[in-house]
């Protein structure tokens, strides 16, 4: 039990913090749990992490073992890339006072973890699972618009549970019994089932839908936590079990580029970061598809610097939707005047995710890059390329200039709120650290998977950066000198998620009609049975019922006969 | 024990009559006490008084095995003896225990609830109604148990009809649960008057005895038999036989609903249990019958259909009250088991859901004396307006469901343990299906509660109106109760098993299996 409890999984510690939030009135003690919890997380990590492979928490269920930790060089940087962005997040929710987004909050970020550092595929299932019905009040507390939202992401998200599920199932059988989660590959039985898993979660083309329909719609706080968590989980997943698949590379180029066209078109400005996550994850799959150790160092720096340059754009636009209270492109503009923190922080984010140099994406995205080149995949480096400069056009260049610059909206709010900025300028302190030519990436790359001897600074490098990013900068004012450029208009983009949302929705509602014109005795029959059913129930259960009816239908009289005439029956068969 | 040292003789070899006598007197005496709070002092002094006795009288037991005390030095059989042993001792201690946590609660919740004449009255009839459940526990006399019986059901009548003042549906309750109560009490007494014609003796271990002597072939004891397991079984709600249980729960004052669900049926099942396994036992083959297919057809069929009434109800209160059915069910299907685990899930289910079933009666007391609320529509945006309470309803409702980490899953586990090793893999079905009953009944609660924002007056929202303090302190007792049980349930499972084994004694250890 000692030993159990001394190998505890972080993510249970901040799952436990979550279910006391979830009773725990005090708003104030509440949120001193949401910061303390990630903390509390990473000094479990560091206290349990000893320079190899971490093994421990085995629990026997029946026949069935779960290994529910396992920290190694891989998982490592995972885990605590989460509780750092995990506090703060923290920091940025603090003016909001709902227990739901508090619990769900804690819970989903611990399953996250959990998630992370969990040995064997069952382990990893389950926190899949808690992971997504978890983030799911996130989404609802975005409002009304948000609830069916809410129900398709959930839906999308227990399906990849249960096929990850499936195939875990497969591959332990084929295994003879052995669910350790290690590389899997495709070959293997129900690998092609966890593919399927993790690219629904990961947001592979065609699969990607729920983020860009979910993520907009969830609460200010909501979407800023839900974007640190579930994706970076399937990367690590994927990392895990398909290092070195070539598909992904393929997979990982088409998730990079296609992206980059709706971000453009794209008004809602929540939206457009939702794309640029996706887009961010093309470049990770396809490092995960190289799978060469640079490659994953690449990987896992990636995620560390992503995940909090993409928290830090999702809080600036945050910051904006809470004072202005709309985040459509079209609306915004100029607020440069009023929210200029706020600006700064936001062009920082800004920066590092369009890679400039001194910023963060810049000392691990060429990391991947480089070695798409060195496995001799040309084509594929040169739609990397492209999709960078698609990075600085619609993340880089569109997001500050069409929130904070552009037409002046004539909007004039105050400041966010302090927390806000506080736990902004923290994120943009850490872009800024990890790319620092002095100890600060170097830092960062002593966490990583593998030795890194990998230098970002080498003046081609540089200057080839930077040719690329004003080139993008370049295009811009010219596409927007000559009105070329997209203007932003109030329309909401759908893309593959057409098929379900217009297609499927009118087949289905033309099944319906034809269903009602053609068949309306069937549908008569059908409600008639429906509703006795329904009205049976009522009238026997409901509080004007039978079975609630009082002395007037002496049904209790008679039911007290009945049973003692029973009983004394018993008794008589008994004894005889 | 050094504790037993410590403590006057007196209260040693007296707190067995003390437990019983003083509620009594004090009852008697508060007739003609003016002044509501000098009633309510009296009262809860007198049932502190109670509390310590009967923790005293569980130390004795543990230290000493079987009490036994000889009212006015008559000697038994004669006489009518008091017994207190591993069985009863955790009863007696839940039952004082919970109307001192109850009492707690009175004063501001019978202030908004019962008329101001009728106060001093009304804690009289609440320790007169004590003074019976404790009897008809401690006494080991089977006359005198009817007695008690009756002062504790008479008693009852009068506090649920005093809830008229708010609710005036609380009369016709009182009636029906008068008139069913009284149909129960009397086929307890035909039982009783059946087992003194064959046994010629009260006393319950003499009676036991002779029963043992006859070799199970009497037909007047086997009679006696049905109609006691009747009787009981309309004092403690058993499915169909539960009809006056909601209305009751439902229209009476607050303090008596939540003092009735935590202590009243427990007090009955007690009695089955002590005189299905102890007076007469598993030597019988009527007995074995009885309790392993009657009882147990009854047990699932009210776990099911109590859960699935309480999905129908527009009102917190009845929800809970056929919540408590569905309970008594899973209780019954422990009994009827007949096997030692079964036994101690069946008595841990016993305790844990007195606590939570307080609990929550507790909460939605609160709600009534702050919003003057019952009905589950009018829960909305509760988590905001009254979040400490509501903070309480959620953890004794996850409880209640069955949650792990809290009482409610420690017990429903034992149970489940229990019809496994008995070889009832569908029973373990039926635990489950009934606890996602119980997740959609609660969980309906708290969608409400927790994701509609509160009501507006006049285009205002409803501002937080959180209970007052000495309302919380109770709730939150038996909410954390709840947390520490699931912590930790060691002391509950190992006082239930030194019941079960009472009750089931070694050589009788697998007969009707």
């Amino acid at each position: 039990m000692i030993e159990l409890l001394l190998n505890l999984n972080p993510g249970l510690i901040i799952i436990l913090a979550g279910m006391i939030c979830a009773v725990l009135p005090a708003s104030q003690i509440r949120k001193l749990l949401v910061i303390a919890a990630p903390i509390a997380g990473i000094v479990s990590i560091s206290t349990l992490y000893t320079d190899q492979e971490v093994i421990g928490g085995i629990i026997e269920v029946g026949r069935q073992s779960f290994t529910t930790l396992r920290i190694d060089s891989l998982s490592l940087i995972w885990g605590y890339i989460f509780c750092v962005v995990g506090v703060l997040n923290g920091i940025f929710g603090l003016h909001e006072k709902c227990q739901i987004t508090d619990s769900s909050a804690l819970i989903y970020m611990g399953s996250a973890i959990g998630g992370v550092f969990a040995g064997d595929l069952l382990t990893l299932f389950l926190f899949w699972e808690i992971a997504a019905v978890s983030s799911v009040p996130l989404i609802w507390k975005g409002g009304e618009r948000a609830y069916a939202a809410g129900v398709r992401y959930l839906a999308i998200h227990i399906f990849s549970g249960v096929a990850l599920l499936a195939g875990a199932i497969i591959y332990g059988r084929a295994n003879g019994g052995d669910f350790t989660f290690g590389h899997i590959g495709l070959n293997a039985p129900g690998g092609w089932l966890i593919l399927l898993a993790m690219g629904i979660k990961c947001g592979f083309p065609l699969l990607h839908n729920w983020m860009q329909d979910a993520y907009p719609k969830a609460s200010i706080t909501g979407t800023v936590i839900l974007s640190a968590f579930t994706t970076k989980l399937a990367i690590y997943a994927l990392a895990r079990g398909f290092a070195g698949e070539d598909i992904l590379i393929y997979i990982g180029a088409a998730m990079t580029v296609f992206p980059v066209f709706f971000a453009v078109i794209e008004n809602d400005m929540r939206r457009v970061l939702s794309y640029s996550l996706n887009n961010q994850l093309g470049y990770m799959v396809c490092g995960i598809g190289v799978g060469t150790s640079l490659a994953m160092n690449g990987v896992a720096g990636q995620v560390a610097v992503h995940i909090i340059f993409k928290s830090l754009l999702f809080m600036s636009m945050g910051a904006v939707l809470y004072r202005v209270g709309t985040i459509k492109g079209s609306e915004l503009g100029g607020l440069f005047r009023s929210m200029p923190l706020t600006t700064v922080f936001c062009l920082v984010g800004a920066a590092s995710i369009a890679a400039f140099p001194l910023f963060a994406a810049f000392v691990t995205k060429a990391m991947i890059i480089s070695a798409v080149i060195k496995e001799h995949h040309y084509v594929i480096s040169f739609i990397l390329l492209f999709a960078s400069a698609g990075v600085m056009e619609h993340s880089g260049i569109k997001i500050p200039y069409f929130t904070f610059f552009s037409h002046d909206s004539g909007r004039r709010v105050e400041e966010a709120p302090w927390n806000m900025l506080v736990a902004m300028g923290l994120a943009s302190a850490l872009c800024l650290f990890f790319a620092f030519p002095f100890g600060g990436y170097q830092f960062l790359y002593s966490l990583m998977p593998y030795a890194a001897d990998y230098d970002p600074y080498t003046a081609d490098h540089v200057i080839f950066q930077l040719q690329l990013l004003f080139a993008a900068i370049v295009a811009f004012a010219l596409l927007k000198r000559l009105r070329i450029y997209p203007a932003e208009r109030r329309a909401e983009i759908i893309d593959f998620d057409w098929t379900y949302r217009k297609l499927g929705l009118s087949v289905v509602k033309w099944l319906g009609a034809m269903w009602m014109r053609l068949n309306a005795v069937s549908a008569n029959m059908r409600d008639r049975f429906a509703g006795s059913l329904g009205r049976k129930l009522q009238q026997v259960f409901s509080p004007a019922g039978t079975f609630s009816a009082g002395s007037p239908v002496n049904l209790p009289y008679v039911l007290t006969a009945a049973m003692l005439f029973i009983c004394l029956i018993g008794v008589y068969i008994g004894a005889s | 024990m050094d504790i037993l040292s410590l403590l006057p003789p007196w209260l040693l070899t007296h707190g067995v009559a003390l437990l019983v006598v003083l509620p009594l007197l004090a009852g008697a005496a508060m007739a003609v006490i003016p002044r509501e709070r000098i009633a309510w002092t009296i009262t809860f002094m007198v049932m502190l008084i109670c509390m310590l006795c009967a923790l005293t009288l569980a130390l004795q037991v543990i230290d000493q095995g079987r009490l036994s005390y000889k009212m006015g030095g008559w000697e038994p059989p004669y006489g009518i003896e008091y017994v207190v042993d591993a069985l009863s001792a955790p009863v007696l201690l839940l039952i004082s225990a919970m109307a001192v946590i109850c009492l707690f609660y009175a004063s501001p919740s019978v202030k908004a609830e019962v008329e101001p004449k009728k106060r001093a009255a009304f804690y009289g009839a609440f320790l007169i109604c004590a003074a019976g459940l404790l009897g008809m526990v401690v006494t080991g006399d089977a006359f005198n148990v009817f007695v008690f019986l009756e002062v504790s059901s008479i008693s009852t009548y009068v506090l649920v009809a005093m809830g008229h003042s708010r609710d005036r549906r609380a009369l016709r309750a009182a009636y029906d649960y008068l008139i069913l109560g009284s149909i129960g009490a009397t086929f307890f007494v035909i039982g009783i008057g059946f087992l003194y014609m064959e046994t010629g003796t009260l006393n319950m271990a003499d009676m036991s005895n002779i029963l043992d002597g006859l070799d199970g072939g009497s037909r007047v004891a086997q009679v006696g038999f049905a109609f006691i397991v009747i009787g009981l079984g309309l004092k403690l709600a058993m499915f169909p036989l539960h009809m006056w249980l909601p209305g009751a729960y439902a229209h009476a004052p607050s303090f008596v609903t939540i003092f009735l669900a935590s202590t009243a049926t427990k007090a009955a099942l007690y009695l089955l249990l002590r005189f299905a396994f102890t007076i007469f036992d598993l030597s019988f083959d009527y007995v074995v019958t009885i309790l392993s297919q009657f009882v147990l057809v009854l047990a699932v069929v009210g776990m099911v259909f109590a859960s699935i009434q309480a999905i129908f109800q527009t009102d917190v209160r009845r929800v809970l009250a056929f919540s408590s059915i569905a309970q008594v069910g899973y209780i019954l299907l422990g009994l009827s088991f007949l096997t030692l685990s079964g036994l101690t899930a069946s008595y841990v289910h016993l305790i844990n859901h007195a606590f939570i079933k307080g609990g929550l009666f507790l909460a939605v007391g609160a709600m009534w004396y702050r919003f003057g609320i019952t009905r589950v529509a009018d829960f909305r945006g509760l988590s905001k307006t009254m979040p400490w309470t509501m903070s309480a309803f959620t953890i004794s409702g996850l409880s209640l469901i069955g949650v792990p980490l809290t009482a409610g899953f420690v017990s429903k586990l034992q149970l489940a343990t229990a019809a496994w090793e008995r070889g009832y893999g569908w029973a373990v079905g039926v635990i489950l299906f009934s606890s996602i009953l119980a997740l959609v009944y609660i969980g309906r609660i708290l969608r409400v509660a927790y994701f509609e924002t509160p009501p507006q007056i006049n285009g205002v929202e409803v501002l937080k109106n959180e209970a007052p303090l000495i309302m919380l302190i109770p709730m939150w007792i038996l909410a954390i109760l709840s947390i520490v049980i699931g912590i930790n349930a060691g002391w509950v499972v190992d006082a239930a098993g030194r019941a079960a084994e009472l009750l089931i004694p070694t050589q009788m250890i697998g007969r009707g299996l």
